[in-house]
């Protein structure tokens, strides 16, 4: 069986050190990569008139830009070290849709870089990594 | 006692000249240029003294109900499976949700219909208007579900993404699908009810009962709350400050909560209240408890203020619901059909409910009938006014506290009803003058305008003009829902045909 190796990436350094270290591997293991971006997004919150009617419209904007900034970049530079690889944009929490996209292209592993938050914000708030080595369906991979 | 000193400064305030020159000079140009138009919606059936109007959308309600069998009943459970997104595909995360959708629509419901509108309908129709005010919200609930659905499946959506929908969109597109003629025309005159709509009861019947509390509360004049109300919302929809009105957004729900929650606390405090309280409504909504116009008198106060809080049939929820991103249209009627329950069935009857526990409304000790004021209403104890006045009067003898957060609570709900109104009003406005910077300038440059003037005019004639605005705007909608309601038959048999059948299936 392929390995498919699943980066969850935002566009931050910490994801440019994930995507190094994975595609690394990747050559030598001959494994398959894809990349998930995932945008922060509740169904359960509260949005103005306005911003109702102009929803559609904002979030083919936003698919649009996680396109072209982060996920493009990312599959050239994949492209240019000869590795192929998917991309899957998708909207929820985040720790929860990254499993969800892990299950559904059958991942075998999860890489994810790690921002390095410290001191109360990462106490009271989390992060996702953590979140994500707590949940993960398949072996995770925290990225420093 | 506290409503004493509430009235105390409420006299203190009338007797001040300037407050009531500006007031009176406004009230009685209002009432001189639209008199006329009150006198025409709300003109009595021939022969009796019940107003037409208030049969109309009542009428409405019960056609709906017995045409899609009950709907409000039989599809409850599945309302809440959708809003809590059993039926969504979580690849369409970031899309508007069902609950969203809901939400920002009760934002612009759930206001001062549910406070002071109460107030005011059983201060004149007695404990017995809260009966009739639940049944026309559970009927309504039908109303709400065909306007709805057709709001949604007629929509405009724009090459840019951006959805603009509402009976506008309905009247002109569905009318031409069914060969029937003058769509157009029904299409330009909601729009222009929707206007006036929303100047009315959008807009300065929310001012004039903010700045009404804030004057009896903490004693500021009118015309300060108004100028303040009026820079905001200026701020807002003009300025574009996006900021105030999501903050508003997250707000409003919160305290919507709170209110229900401060009520449940009076009846729980009162808890061997409740069932005389349940019996008062039940005598007054079938006997004659000495309210003026009786039993008939009950029951047009209690549906005028039901369709006035949950504005069933009136048509402003489907341009809020037509938001929503679904495969099918009528999803979101079933979701739309909480909406009249939360708002009258839930929250409208938790103010009748604080205003009847707490024993407001006089009542003659030996015969048990309401004891009339001067101006034909029920007399309330500290002689308070109907409306915001006598619903923070009855929290107020609970929690000395209450009347405070009711002010900030009534400022909320207002706002965010007006800015609300201030996006259906100019969905009417640009259907007829047609998009633009200049156009949409002018009319929110009239509704900050509008915001001032209803803030310092006296409640009777900003009230009567409001109410004829909503339901003129209701005869044209619900003509259009009887002729397009085969259209929506259609699409719920087609849906629940193949719910059972499992082609459609839930996610979660």
């Amino acid at each position: 069986m392929t390995e498919i190796y699943l980066i969850a990436v935002d566009g931050s350094d910490a994801s440019q050190r994930a995507l190094s270290y994975t595609a690394e591997r990747a050559k030598a293991a001959g494994a398959k990569v894809v990349l998930a971006h995932v945008l922060e997004w509740s169904p359960y919150s509260f949005l103005t008139q306005e911003e109702l009617a102009e929803r559609h419209a904002r979030r083919k904007q936003e698919v649009a830009r996680a396109e072209s900034t982060v996920l493009g970049p990312m599959q050239s530079i994949l492209s240019e070290q000869g590795l192929a690889a998917e991309s899957v944009v998708r909207y929820g929490h985040v720790t929860e849709t990254l499993c969800d996209i892990a299950k559904e292209v059958d991942a075998t592993q999860i890489v994810i870089g790690r921002m390095g938050q410290s001191g109360l914000t990462a106490r009271l708030f989390g992060s996702v990594a953590g979140s994500l080595a707590q949940v993960a369906p398949v072996p995770c991979t925290i990225v420093p | 006692m506290k409503h004493y000193s509430i009235a105390a400064i409420l006299a203190l305030l009338a007797a001040s000249p300037a407050r009531a020159s500006i007031g009176e000079t406004i009230d009685g140009l209002f009432a001189a240029s639209t008199g006329w138009f009150v006198a025409l919606i709300f003109a009595n059936l021939p022969g009796t003294s019940i107003p037409w109007i208030v049969g109309w959308l009542v009428i409405g309600a019960v056609v709906f109900t017995l045409y899609f069998g009950f709907v409000q009943f039989r599809s409850f459970g599945h309302a809440l499976a959708l809003v809590r997104g059993k039926y969504t595909d979580p690849k369409d995360a970031g899309e508007v949700s069902h609950f969203q959708a809901l939400a920002t629509a009760l934002s612009g419901t759930v206001g001062l219909g549910n406070i002071a509108g109460v107030a005011v309908a059983v201060s004149i129709g007695g404990a017995g208007a809260t009966f009739w005010m639940i049944l026309a919200g559970i009927l309504g609930m039908a109303t709400k579900f065909t306007e709805c659905t057709l709001g949604v499946k007629y929509r405009n959506e724009y090459p840019d993404g951006t959805v603009s929908g509402g009976p506008m969109y309905y009247l002109d597109k569905g009318f031409r699908e069914r060969g029937l003629p003058l769509g157009k025309f029904m299409a330009v005159l909601f729009s222009i009810f929707c206007v006036l709509g929303a100047l009315g009861g959008g807009n300065m019947f929310q001012a004039n009962q903010a700045a009404s509390q804030v004057q009896s509360v903490l004693g500021v004049p009118a015309w300060i709350t108004g100028a303040v109300l009026t820079v905001v919302v200026f701020i807002v929809i003009i300025g574009g400050i996006k900021s105030i009105a999501r903050v508003t957004e997250k707000v409003v729900p919160i305290m919507g909560l709170g209110y229900v929650g401060v009520g449940m606390l009076i009846l729980i405090a009162n808890y061997d209240m409740v069932f005389w309280a349940i019996g008062e409504i039940f005598r007054g909504a079938f006997t004659d408890s000495g309210i003026v116009g009786g039993i008939v008198g009950a029951i047009i106060q209690g549906f005028r203020r039901a369709a006035f809080s949950n504005e069933a049939g009136i048509g402003s929820a489907p341009i809020a619901h037509s938001a929503v991103r679904t495969k099918e249209p009528i999803t979101e009627g079933f979701v739309s059909l909480l909406e009249p329950l939360i708002d009258t069935v839930i929250v409208c009857t938790m103010t009748a409910l604080v205003i009847i526990i707490t024993q407001q409304l006089m009542i003659d000790a030996e015969t048990g009938r309401y004891i009339l004021n001067d101006a034909g209403g029920v007399a309330t104890v500290g002689d308070v006014a109907p409306g915001v006045p006598l619903t923070s009067a009855a929290f107020g003898s609970a929690f000395g506290w209450a009347p405070y957060a009711l002010s900030v609570a009534v400022i909320l709900f207002a706002f965010s009803t007006m800015i609300t109104w201030s996006y259906y009003g100019m969905k009417g406005w640009t259907y007829i003058v047609g998009e633009g910077k200049t156009k949409e300038m002018i009319f929110k440059l009239i509704f900050c305008f509008f915001v001032f003037v209803g803030a310092v005019s006296s409640l009777g004639s900003v009230l009567d003009f409001s109410d004829a605005a909503l339901f003129a705007m209701g005869v044209v909608n619900v003509i259009g829902l009887y002729l397009l309601m085969p259209i929506v038959k259609r699409e719920l048999k087609s849906y629940m045909d193949r719910l059972e059948s499992g082609e459609i299936k839930a996610f979660k």
